[in-house]
């Protein structure tokens, strides 16, 4: 098994995502993470997807997004020529022990203190998985209360963009073909 | 054009726009403002059936008979919920099928309101695409993709849901000149090199086989396979969708694979070195255990739905198109090398394929008791009625009869549900056929079981003038499963009894809907029964065919095991004469 990063780029209309998470699990397959937003074109919308399978069900799997007429492109980014991110807010303990060693770990990390209490600050992180898995090993000891972390969004390095798109109309058949 | 309408003469006006001439259905509370234009339109004629199973199972059976996209209508909750069936088995099958139903209104969506079902979120797996139209100005253009979704491609199923307060409001009706749709564009034209790889394949192997399926027909490529085959001399095999597609008259076609295939086409495939799929799926009913299927075989696979290439078996040269293109470029890639001098040479493999038909042709036993063997009744219907009309099957061991003993020469003559194997589709889709083809005889080849699943649509027959015929083939049991009891249950018939030569009486059933009611127990009987029912053509006709409960379907490939392990009859296996390859 292997993790690959699907970006797919989608119609935005009401439920598209209910679709493409069926198709997942209807071929027998499971979302690692999922991220979706809006893209440069309002009518599009860009999911990020990250699963874990072989290359030949990823085949497949792919080809049957493909069908689904909402979907319009498909790309899978690859580590080396992308850049990946993730997000994460945690809650840690700070009290007068520990505030300055979390403050000393939220720099270390170039993270972000954007919420205090006198017994807990909150954390903003981004980062990819690796960053993110690093600093939560150094936050644990320290008491993590609790934690969000959003799915994972990438993009392709350098200046091309894969939402150029064909949005080419085709003209209506009046009378389907008959024999 | 642009008018001022309510959304459900919007509605009636993009149907007509989009070429529906008939439209199977029953109304209700949330489809009810469609049905009042619909009432006024002189371009369409409703055909109010007695269950919405029927109304989508008659739609397929009109697609299939004349190609064109069936209709069918349903209102929200238990009438949309009715239609999962068939929409189901279109998906299955790629038949062409757009299917409105009547949707609480908007504001109402999502509260648990009366008959209210998420009938979207229901068929979603199941279509090639289903949309929800909450206003009434999307109405045309709604109706035009679902139109174009339905018939081009792949063909499938295309769900419309309509809530009930978009037909009430005002709407401009105005039909769309274009449709965009950036994410749908299927590939018809075959890439040329690898057309000119696949006439290499040809060329190079000694055992090809033409491995025909439902594409074929729906890509209406008969022709052109026709002059494939001939031009090369290459076997040809159709499959339990392809039948009709290559006549079975024509000496190079060696029947049809799979579970229950010929022993000719199964192992023609199995010996084969070059499988030529078109428009075919590889599916667990032909290749029977995937691993030891056609193991020397290299694989051309062609077909316009790009996820069905390599799904199921690795392929060497990938083709997507449409199977009419595909067909018509390989003719002329290999007429070009013929004309250079390179033919292939299949002499030595057609001779002995030729040897295995002869050898182990279709054949059945006549029952010792006296009674009556299903296979000779649907041989002598195929045999009367003739390769002009339409046969339709349900689903079980009439159904593998039925796609052996009567001789296909023609397309879109053999219906049947394959993929899904629906019990009743066989009258509501003999329904449709009619519907489609009114000057065809149209045959319904039907088991007991099914038969009573679906048969209420001989009201709908018989009120609005579609004289089918219908064609019983009335074991008294649930066949097919009784079969396998037989076979791997130790006989033992848990729940296969219909006891259906006592109940109902078949024959006051059809009278009672009134058809004419025929019934018929001795191969004596079998020709002056069908004649007579070929006689009557102004009301459906049913003839109960009493026929010998243990007769089995041969040959037959267990479920799960090798297409090597072929038996032509219980516990034979054929011999094959390798060294004369």
């Amino acid at each position: 098994m292997s993790r690959h990063t699907l970006s797919v780029l989608v119609e935005n209309k009401p439920g598209v995502l209910a679709r493409i998470a069926g198709l997942f699990s209807r071929r027998g397959f499971n979302i690692d993470s999922l991220a979706v937003g809006p893209t440069e074109h309002p009518e599009v919308s860009r999911m990020t997807i990250v699963v874990n399978v072989e290359d030949s069900p990823l085949e497949q799997v792919t080809k049957q997004l493909n069908k689904l007429v909402e979907v319009i492109k498909i790309v899978e980014l690859d580590g080396a020529t992308s850049v990946t991110r993730e997000l994460l807010l945690v809650k840690v303990k700070a009290d007068a022990d520990t505030r300055r060693q979390v403050l000393e770990t939220v720099q270390l990390f170039r993270a972000k203190v954007i919420d205090v209490a006198t017994d807990a600050v909150t954390i903003e992180v981004t980062g990819d998985a690796g960053k993110l898995e690093a600093f939560l090993r150094v936050l644990e000891p320290l008491g993590v209360r609790e934690l969000v972390q959003s799915g994972m969004v990438a993009i392709g390095r350098g200046g091309r963009s894969i939402t150029e798109r064909t949005l080419r109309p085709v003209p209506v058949p009046t009378r389907p073909a008959a024999s | 054009m642009s008018e001022q309408v309510t959304g459900a003469q919007s509605l009636i006006r993009a149907l007509e726009c989009a070429g529906a001439e008939n439209i199977f259905g029953i109304p209700g509370g949330a489809i009810l403002p469609a049905y009042d234009p619909l009432f006024d339109s002189t371009k369409l004629r409703h055909i109010l059936v007695r269950h919405e199973q029927g109304a989508g199972h008659a739609a397929q059976g009109y697609a299939v008979a004349t190609g064109k996209v069936g209709v069918c209508m349903a209102t929200s909750g238990p009438g949309a919920t009715n239609l999962v069936t068939p929409i189901a088995d279109a998906h299955m099958d790629s038949v062409p099928m757009v299917a409105v139903t009547g949707q609480v209104p908007s504001a109402s969506i999502g509260t648990d309101a009366f008959q209210e079902a998420d009938i979207r979120g229901i068929t979603m797996p199941i279509t090639k695409h289903n949309f929800l139209v909450t206003n009434a100005d999307d109405i045309p253009r709604t109706i035009a993709e679902a139109f174009y979704i339905a018939s081009t491609g792949r063909p499938g199923p295309v769900l419309v849901d309509v809530a009930k307060d978009a037909m009430q409001r005002q709407t401009v009706f105005e039909w769309p000149t274009e449709i965009n749709l950036p994410g749908y564009r299927p590939v018809t034209r075959p890439h040329a090199k690898q057309v000119r790889e696949a006439a290499k394949l040809i060329l190079e192997a000694r055992r090809p086989v033409l491995y025909v399926g439902g594409g074929v027909i729906r890509a209406r490529a008969s022709k052109e396979l026709r002059v494939l085959a001939e031009m090369t001399g290459m076997p040809v095999v159709t499959t339990l969708m392809a039948r009709g597609a290559f006549p079975d008259s024509h000496p190079q076609h060696l029947g049809m694979p799979g579970m229950h295939g010929t022993v000719a086409a199964v192992g023609g495939l199995q010996r084969s070195d070059l499988i030529i799929s078109l428009g075919a799926r590889f599916d667990d009913r032909v290749t029977g255990n995937l691993d030891s299927f056609a193991p020397n075989a290299k694989i051309i696979h062609a077909d316009i739905d790009p996820a069905e290439i390599g799904k199921n078996r690795a392929v060497d040269v990938p083709i997507v198109g449409d199977c009419r293109e595909v067909i018509a470029d390989l003719v002329v890639a290999l007429q070009t090398e013929s004309d250079a001098g390179n033919q292939g040479d299949y002499e030595a493999w057609v001779e002995f394929l030729a040897g295995v038909k002869l050898k182990y042709p279709l054949g059945y036993d006549t029952p010792e008791d006296g009674s009556l063997a299903p296979q000779l009744v649907i041989q002598r219907l195929g045999k009367i009625a003739g390769p002009d009309a339409i046969y339709v099957a349900g689903v079980g061991q009439h159904q593998m009869w039925a796609t052996h003993y009567v001789q296909y020469e023609n397309p879109n003559t053999w219906i049947n549900s394959g993929g899904l194997g629906t019990m009743g589709f066989s009258v509501p889709a003999a329904m449709g056929a009619k519907v489609g083809k009114p000057d065809t005889t149209v045959w319904a080849i039907d088991g007991d079981g099914c038969f009573q699943m679906t048969n209420q649509e001989l009201a709908t027959c018989t009120i609005e003038g579609i004289p089918i015929k219908v064609a019983i083939i009335n074991n008294e049991s649930l066949g097919m499963v009784r079969q396998w009891q037989t076979l791997f249950y130790n006989k033992r018939y848990s729940n296969t009894d219909l006891q259906s030569k006592r109940v109902p009486d078949f024959v006051k059933l059809a009278e009672a809907y009134g058809c004419v009611g025929l019934s018929c127990d001795s191969a004596d009987e079998v020709d002056a029964t069908i004649n007579k029912a070929m006689e009557i053509n102004d009301v459906p006709v049913v003839v109960d065919f009493r026929v010998h409960k243990d007769a089995m379907v041969w040959p037959m490939v267990a479920s799960g095991t090798s297409n090597d392990d072929i038996k032509f009859a219980r516990d034979l296996a054929p011999a094959f004469d390798e060294d004369d390859l």
